[in-house]
């Protein structure tokens, strides 16, 4: 019977739930890396025992660490990511330029194909790429260098690079967002980029429609439609069909189309979950109800999924990469809270579980299916 | 021998228990010493000073002797009683934050 497991980062280290295929039952170890903020934690689909985790500390700075035998045990790797060529400016929150500044690795995607081969995403924001198990890692420039850069700017959390999306069929296609810039696009591997953001509106910048400066929350695609993405921004969530070429709002009958998470079910490429939360300020779900809400339509028309989910004095948030799917059938669906709490869902999101509760805030959360 | 004692994260990252006992030739400067303790365990580089400037990270401090050595020089001699193995070299996590 195949496995589940839950790779978890939190605040204060970073966990591994695992279960048997029926996610009924499950098995919390950790915490690994204890005290330290850890950003993410992922696994490679080409060596499901390889995984990745970033492990940062304002005290220590930055430390990626890297696991071949699916979390057991863990070592350092190399974490050295220098901004390659001239530094030049970014605008800092006041419109004023700043130099370009690491501070952290948000988010590790590993290739799809090769175990040696993880692309890191960086606040401030950048695009680092290793080919040898992590031990050195390379900007891939072309992105931080692009026109626009100088007038990127950061979002409350920071200028970080949160969401890489490598395509499934096109080796060379890679998405990227960033927040408070945008979504952006290459289609060679990496070198040259263009922002993706025609059609999105923002209302908080003087330009509502300019080509950067958007602040895009979190992007999700499904493997078998990589022209297809869905996006979660500030306020709004938005489709796009033609691979970021335009942007369509579909926030529907969302009760907030704030929020942070969304992803898109194993099996049914229109099938959307989204956690709508109360406003850019107050940040936690409404009417303290927390409530997924799903689309089978691909968008526009939203239900609300609570069963089992705590309907009543519930205030808490679900980040950006703190929501997963795995890919049994049923489909799983996860998420992790600012209250620490992990629920998971076997069913598609019909019923839902808490699978641990007392966790310290999570900051993502990453599912693997094992044989 | 010098001995350095480091906080407990920095410990369990390079996965060792109690003080450092280092051999350093010459002059026993701060930069020496922290030079000392990154070749051996490298997987420290960038946690106590970053790796291109060298410059201290801001919530790290160095201590010896009761003194708060952190701004001070690099290459000034540390004190007589660190370089003969009488007291350590403490790399400190500032008293900061939650």
């Amino acid at each position: 019977m195949s496995r589940v497991r839950l790779l978890v980062g939190t605040r204060k280290g970073a966990f591994v739930l695992t279960a048997d295929g029926t996610r009924r039952d499950w098995t919390v170890s950790g915490p690994h890396f204890g005290g330290w903020e850890i950003y993410h934690v992922n696994g490679s689909p080409a060596d499901p025992d390889r995984l990745w985790a970033s492990q940062s500390s304002s005290w220590f700075g930055q430390i990626i660490q890297r696991s071949d035998d699916g979390g057991a045990s863990w070592q350092p790797v190399g974490n050295d990511f220098a901004y390659q060529g001239p530094i030049g400016d970014h605008l800092w929150y006041d419109g004023t330029p700043r130099p370009w500044e690491f501070k952290r690795i948000w988010h590790l995607e590993p290739s799809r194909t090769d175990p040696d081969v993880v692309y890191a995403g960086a606040e401030d924001a950048a695009l680092y790429r290793s080919d040898d198990g992590g031990q050195k890692w390379q900007e891939l420039t072309g992105l931080r260098t692009h026109e626009s850069g100088p007038r990127w700017q950061p979002g409350a959390g920071g200028m970080c690079l949160h969401t890489i999306i490598l395509d499934p069929v096109n080796p060379d296609r890679i998405f990227v967002a960033i927040s408070a810039a945008g979504a952006f696009r290459t289609d060679d591997g990496g070198v040259t980029w263009q922002p993706i953001n025609r059609g999105l509106r923002s209302g908080q910048i003087p330009d509502e429609d300019a080509e950067v400066g958007h602040c895009v929350h979190r992007l999700a695609m499904h493997p078998s439609r990589p022209d297809v993405l869905f996006m979660q921004k500030h306020w709004d969530v938005l489709r796009t069909d033609d691979a970021g070429g335009s942007w369509r709002e579909i926030s529907g009958n969302l009760p907030t189309d704030f929020g942070f998470p969304i992803a898109v079910h194993a099996h049914e490429p229109d099938t959307v979950y989204v956690v709508p939360i109360k406003s850019d300020s107050e940040h936690y779900v409404p009417d303290g109800k927390l409530r997924v809400y799903r689309s089978r339509t691909g968008g526009d028309e939203w239900q609300p999924l609570t069963k089992g989910l705590p309907q009543a004095d519930c205030y808490v948030n679900v980040l950006r990469d703190a929501m997963a799917v795995d890919t049994l059938d049923d489909c799983g669906v996860y998420f992790g809270t600012s209250g620490g709490q992990v629920y998971g869902s076997a069913d598609g999101g019909e019923t839902w579980n808490a699978i641990v509760r007392d966790l310290p805030a999570v900051l993502s959360v990453e599912a693997q299916v094992l044989p | 021998m010098i001995r350095v004692v480091l906080p407990p994260h920095l410990r369990n990252l390079a996965q060792i228990s109690g003080e450092l006992h280092l051999e350093i030739g010459g002059a026993v400067t701060q930069r020496r010493v922290l030079d000392a303790v990154e070749e051996r365990y490298p997987m420290l580089l960038g946690t106590m000073r970053d790796r291109r400037t060298g410059e201290r990270r801001a919530l790290v401090r160095f201590f010896a002797c009761e003194e708060d050595l952190s701004n001070e020089s690099p290459d000034t001699p540390l004190p007589g009683r660190v370089a003969a193995g009488e007291e350590p070299f403490l790399v400190v996590g500032a008293m900061a934050g939650g």
